[in-house]
């Protein structure tokens, strides 16, 4: 288990050398979006700024509480949201925009898995709740596309951080999944319990 | 003249604000018990960041969890208590005001427009559960509730022979299927009996018990302790990455069921357990049941 420091854009080699149990920190851009952004930018040609923010970049989970201070909208609370929600679309979003990390809780299944693989990229969690620790690592809203359309939580929130993390690489790009792992063993758990019932 | 009308209303905005930033010392306690109890490495340092994050927006007053859920108002008022019907109105505005004043995220969406009010109200929201019962006071519960544990609630209709084995089989099932998506470790609040409505309203209710009380009824007590083991049995562990810790608690209710059907509703909520109880007296005087003020 190794700990690594990138910074955006991420090259598919830094990827490559990530394996499940990895810590990462993110420093740089990263980029919220959640079920509407994503089906916005699958529907939709997205504006050239934002899809150079996602090119070798981050796509984050979130939907953030965000408070007005002097006329600017600053995120006070952006733990991530359940990642499953974007499974259908996700292995599409990673290949059009050619994202390097996606960043969320509780795990993505085997066609984001299958993604992550081909396209080089790995899914990093962030511990769900974990909301008001998280903006810790925000340093700067760099902009935000479609608050008016879709709403705080929806919008895509462009965000710069310093040192975003620990976060631990629970998919690589090589076909580790800690939540597959898990899950098994708790099926296993599940039908033994169920013996004894 | 005390102005109760205010007084309720600002209380409200208050208890949000308490709710979404500061978990109730009971909740606060499982966590650090876990934390103790836990042997696998990955969870403890989960656990670890859950309690620094929750301390961290103690400290700062800032939400918890970014999702502040939709907001749900349990009021019992007391047949004495003068203000009665204009409640929904003044609970309403509460919940307009925290959502600036905290703030909140909106988070309530018309589902026939598919736009976010942005304001957390909406059709029959804040959902308020009503309750009269005898005296002079007004005791207001409200309850954030999180969307990614409320994907994961239940309702089971079992064949009565199952019984209460099949009960606990539903529970698990739940657990097995949400893994770690609704945020574990989880307060589990289970319905038992009634009907469809019934038992998953016991369920939602049951999760507003303190985590460290004892159910009146011995059996149900043990039920719950049942419940709860095998549950930590299952090895989901904190974000379903592995471990101990899967819940912190469970809590059961029971209501009388049909001869022909039985009904279990399961309420999931995560660890991020937050509610915020206060009794209001006629007088104008305000008690919090669960946090310092
Ligand atoms: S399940 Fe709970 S802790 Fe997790 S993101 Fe939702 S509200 Fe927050």
């Amino acid at each position: 288990m190794a700990e690594y420091k990138l910074k955006t854009p991420i090259s598919e080699e830094e990827i490559r050398k990530l394996r499940v149990g990895d810590i990462i920190y993110i420093s740089g851009i990263i980029v919220s979006a959640r079920d509407k952004a994503h089906m916005k930018a699958l529907k939709e040609d997205l504006p050239e700024e934002l899809k150079k923010y996602l090119k070798d970049g981050v796509v984050y989970h979130v939907g953030p509480v965000v408070k007005k201070i002097n006329d600017k909208l600053i995120p006070i609370s952006a733990g991530p949201t359940t990642s499953i929600r974007m499974e259908p679309v996700e292995h599409e979003f990673i290949k059009r925009f050619k994202v390097r990390v996606v960043v969320g809780k509780g795990g993505m299944g085997d066609k984001t898995l299958s993604a992550l693989k081909e396209f080089g990229a790995v899914y990093a969690h962030w511990p769900g709740g974990c909301g008001a620790l998280a903006v810790n690592a925000i340093k700067n809203v760099k902009k935000v596309f479609f608050l008016e359309e879709l709403g705080v939580p929806d919008a895509f929130w462009v965000l710069e951080v310093e040192n975003f993390g620990p976060l631990l690489i629970t998919m690589d790009s090589h076909g580790g999944s800690i939540h597959k792992e898990v899950s098994e063993k708790v099926e296993r758990n599940f039908q033994q319990i169920l013996e004894q019932l | 003249m005390v102005n109760l009308e205010k007084i309720i209303e600002d209380t409200a905005v208050k208890m949000l604000q308490l709710a979404v930033t500061e978990l109730p010392p009971d909740v606060m306690n499982a966590l650090k018990k876990a934390r103790e109890r836990e042997t696998n490495e990955r969870a403890k340092k989960i656990l670890d960041t859950l309690i620094t994050n929750a301390e961290i927006a103690k400290e700062r007053r800032v939400p918890i969890c970014q999702d502040t859920g939709l907001i749900i108002w349990y009021v019992k008022v007391g047949e004495d208590f003068p203000i009665k019907s204009k409640l929904y109105e003044i609970l309403k505005n509460a919940t307009i005001r925290a959502t600036k004043e905290v703030p909140l995220r909106p988070n309530a969406v018309d589902p026939i427009t598919e736009k976010n009010t942005g304001n957390n109200t909406g059709p029959h929201v804040p959902y308020i559960n009503w309750e009269i019962v005898p005296g002079n006071e007004l005791h207001l519960t409200v309850l954030p509730k999180g969307g990614g544990s409320e994907y994961w609630c239940r309702l089971y209709m079992i064949k009565p022979i199952e019984g209460l084995n099949g009960a606990i089989k539903c529970v698990l099932q739940t657990l097995k299927e949400a893994m770690g998506k609704p945020c574990p470790p989880l307060v589990i609040g289970v319905g038992i009996g009634g009907g469809a409505d019934i038992a998953l309203k016991l369920a939602k209710k049951a999760i507003l018990r303190p985590l460290d009380d004892m159910h009146p009824n011995p059996k149900v007590a043990e039920l719950e302790q049942r419940v709860l083991n095998l549950a930590n049995k299952l090895g989901i562990g904190p974000m379903g990455l592995g471990g101990d810790t899967t819940c912190l608690g469970v809590k059961v209710e029971v209501a009388a069921r049909h001869v022909a059907t039985y009904p279990v509703g399961i309420v999931i909520q995560c660890w991020a357990a937050r509610r915020c109880s206060v009794i209001i007296n006629k007088d104008g005087s305000v008690r919090y049941l669960t946090h310092k003020v």
